[in-house]
């Protein structure tokens, strides 16, 4: 039995790495196809992602991507698609900055406000997807999708002069209130003159363990995997799949609120038209990556932003970082195909094994037999 | 899925048995033109000051554009329909409307557009092929499969248009888009184009409506249109009328079926996606070169979903998603021409609708659903009463809340292919 198990994760790691070197194949095809020395980019990439200022950029980056893997894995984990994270942060920073720059309360009051708030904007957005699938039959993909859009209309009519935005006269930047200096959340001295880690940093990591815990400790975990393999069978064993469904739209949602706030609590401490967009998008392909496991999500996450901090040293070089879109599709179309045939073949292995070992049984049985006889 | 499942096992046109939610053409016929006449009183009822707001809902203009918003819409509503079909999912299909768009730019700025044309479909049939590969042969999810299509067609043509269109700025060329194409021709048909707008402009009651509705459907009308017009009565023609057609959607009501017929499920499989993605890239290359002449980066601005939301309003069926398209390409063209107060003046218009419907729910004793729909209506009323215009901001939401409350009306009464979304392994019933 152990042996077995080493086998599985032998094949679990397979998987990412078999794609990582085929995407990284691929990318290297299409920068030679386009007049570029593939490998050469690969090394700039690297020299650059692993100086200690980009290790700092690339932790802070990665804590927004990972609450974005893992408000997409909680949908992922029962099959249900929220392609709506990406409406679902922006909405809820947005309505967090508006509630943090109104109030003047102490920040041990306000911070957790703030993100409770964001919270609670995000399930709501999400909500409206899960009660139209759960009452009205519809799919939640188009459904979260077109809230998508929503979202981001209502955002830019808020978003405006004398609505609930002002005009810095002197910027020309239309933003929220900023946040008073008390809500800014702590943030962690990563030494000499290097810009300082998120604090939230810890607030994602609690959110893992409890993404971890949730899922793969309690009752209400099990049901919502249940329903992921098998909804029929879910159902047949006395799961209310209709409520699991409008409860894991909350808690995505919940946790889509989340993904806005290291930005706006540790970094703008207000809301501007140019507050990071499509980050739930960026989630989907983190919560793929990652297998919807909140560590491989956390490798993810960082794989990303390393990515990211790479590609913005090319184009000092006479690259264009546009590649590393190239490089991230290809990454996320590989390792789900990846996994797909490794999934597979450990399947093939393991009928395979049954099936010996019952051969082998039957063999024995007949020679007892002839000795029998 | 849906109750009424088994009333719509036959699926030729027409033909539709009696509790079937299909509605026949004189049905639509009938409510196009109970629109029209609800329309024309509102707007006798509304008074000057909101006369041309309501006159604009069915002016020539705003047909035309919304005839012009619809094809793309509809094609990838049709690209959504050939995959759907076989039984494959296609979220793809606004990544493969971007391949056609990059595409058909980049043909058709060295060339001619119609070489563009050719190239935004191949462009997007490469997408299709990339799904096949993914879900056919390997057997991946068909969401998650369609959603690395996306990221990859827009990464891919970001970083090309960045490598190809930037060199070319003396020309109009930046990194988000690229330089501008020929026109592609169009057709107005003589005299009734202009004997329609002169009709219009009298401002009858009916009549001019009428002709507005008319007159935006035969001026200025894209030769590309006319073609998207002929693929949807073609794949009408080859997917309910040839034993092709039988097979292909035979393979997504149940694959193991028709394998067991000797039907090659892969190869079908393959075929749908692959036209698929070829009129997503088709309906990409509209919005490139009929809508703008030029490859410009978020283009499509998520017209691939709502063109699968139309299908899924269409119930499967192409007639349908012609009507879905028609009416997300009408809300989608209003914020085109001023449509603070067209959208307001339609406010009217849907909750008379709403209204009409919640009576039918009384009637038919659903209280609840009845009192929601009522509800619903009266607050429109009041919302309409109670303001001038709406504000422009907030017109380009029409499409997508259009898109939601269709489908939240609709959604219970469909039936889809029934294999559709399932993997499908050679073999998998022995």
């Amino acid at each position: 039995m152990k042996k077995f198990d080493k086998e599985r994760v032998l094949l679990a790691v397979a998987a990412p790495l078999l794609a990582l070197v085929a995407a990284f194949l691929l990318t290297a095809l299409v920068l030679a196809a386009t007049g570029k020395a593939p490998f050469n980019a690969f090394g700039i990439m690297f020299d650059y992602g692993i100086k200690s200022d980009s290790q700092v950029y690339i932790l802070n980056k990665a804590t927004t991507y990972y609450l974005a893997g893992l408000a997409v894995a909680i949908g992922f984990r029962m099959n249900l698609f929220n392609i709506g994270v990406d409406g679902q942060y922006r909405l809820a920073a947005f309505f967090a900055a508006v509630v943090g720059g109104a109030l003047k309360l102490p920040g041990l009051v306000q911070i957790p406000l703030i993100i409770l708030v964001a919270m609670l904007v995000g399930a709501m957005w999400a909500s409206i997807a899960g009660l139209l699938k759960v009452y009205r039959g519809v799919s939640e993909v188009i459904s979260t999708i077109m809230l998508n859009s929503l979202a981001g209309i209502l955002v830019s009519y808020l978003l405006v002069d004398g609505r609930l935005a002002e005009l810095d006269k002197q910027t020309n930047i239309v933003s929220t209130e900023p946040l008073p200096a008390s809500s800014h959340f702590f943030t962690i001295p990563a030494g000499g003159d290097l810009d300082p880690v998120f604090g939230f940093i810890v607030v994602a990591a609690l959110a893992g363990v409890g993404f971890w815990f949730l899922l793969g400790r309690t009752r209400f975990g099990f049901d919502l995997r249940a329903v992921g393999r098998s909804e029929s069978a879910a159902q047949a064993s006395g799961v209310d799949v209709k409520r699991m469904v409008l409860t894991s739209m909350l808690l995505s949602g919940g946790m889509a609120g989340l993904i806005g706030m290291p930005t706006l609590l540790n970094d703008t401490h207000q809301f501007t038209s140019d507050f990071p967009q499509g980050i739930g998008f960026t989630g989907i392909a983190i919560a793929l990556l990652g297998r919807n496991n909140p560590v491989g999500i956390a490798l993810a996450a960082v794989l990303w932003g390393f990515l990211e901090r790479g590609a913005n040293r090319l184009e000092f070089e006479g690259y264009d970082k546009e590649i590393v879109g190239v490089m991230q599709g290809v990454i996320v179309l590989c390792v789900v195909i990846a996994y797909e045939l490794v999934r597979r073949y450990g399947l093939k292995r393991q009928q395979q094994r049954v099936g010996a070992e019952l051969a082998a049984q039957a063999r024995k049985g007949e020679k007892k037999k002839e000795v029998a006889v | 899925m849906s109750a009424t499942a088994t009333a719509t096992k036959s699926t030729a046109p027409g033909k539709a048995p009696k509790r079937g939610p299909r509605m026949s053409v004189a049905t639509v016929l009938l409510i196009i033109a109970g629109t029209l006449v609800a329309l024309s009183v509102l707007r006798a009822l509304a008074g000057a000051t909101q006369a041309s707001a309501f006159e604009n809902i069915t002016s020539s203009g705003q047909i035309g554009a919304a005839l012009s918003m619809a094809v793309p819409i509809g094609l990838a509503g049709l690209g959504g329909l050939w995959a759907e079909r076989a039984g494959v999912v296609n979220i793809g299909l606004e990544g493969m409307m971007i391949l056609g768009t990059f595409f058909g730019a980049w043909a058709g700025y060295q060339t001619n557009p119609w070489v563009g044309v050719l190239a935004g479909v191949l462009g997007g049939a490469v997408g299709g092929l990339v799904h096949a590969i993914a879900t056919v042969t390997f057997g991946v999810d068909h969401i998650i499969s369609g959603v690395a299509i996306n990221i990859l067609a827009l990464g891919a043509t970001t970083y090309l248009a960045k490598r190809w269109f930037e060199p070319l700025s003396d020309i109009g060329g930046s990194p988000k888009q690229s330089p501008q194409v020929d026109d592609i021709a169009s057709f107005t048909v003589p005299g009734l184009s202009d004997g329609l707008a002169t009709v219009e402009n009298h401002h009858w009651f009916l009549v001019s409506d009428l002709a507005g509705l008319l007159g935006g459907l035969v001026t200025d009308i894209s030769a590309l249109t006319i073609v998207s017009i002929l693929l949807f009565a073609g794949t009408f023609f080859v997917l309910w009328k040839t034993s092709f057609g039988l097979r292909l959607r035979s393979c997504g009501e149940n694959p193991t079926a028709a394998e067991s017929l000797g039907v090659n499920v892969y190869l079908y499989k393959y075929a749908a996606v692959v036209v698929s993605g070829g009129l997503a890239g088709l309906g990409g290359v509209f919005l490139a070169l009929v809508r703008s002449h030029i490859y410009n980066e978020g283009q499509t601005g998520g017209r691939g979903y709502i063109g699968l939301a139309a299908m899924l309003f269409g119930n499967w069926r192409p007639g349908g998603l012609a009507m879905g398209a028609g009416l997300f390409g009408y809300s989608d063209a209003l914020q085109l021409r001023n449509g603070g107060a067209t959208v307001h003046a339609l406010l009217l218009l849907v909750a008379l609708g709403l209204a009409l419907l919640a009576g039918w729910r009384l009637y038919r004793k659903r209280y609840i659903a009845g009192a929601v729909c009522g509800g619903a209506a009266v607050l429109l009323v009041l919302w309409y009463a109670l303001t001038d215009t709406v504000a422009n901001d907030l017109v380009p939401a029409t499409p997508y809340i259009v898109t939601l409350l269709v489908m939240g009306l609709a959604a219970q009464r469909l039936r889809m292919p029934k294999a559709n979304n399932k993997p499908y392994r050679k073999g998998q019933g022995t």
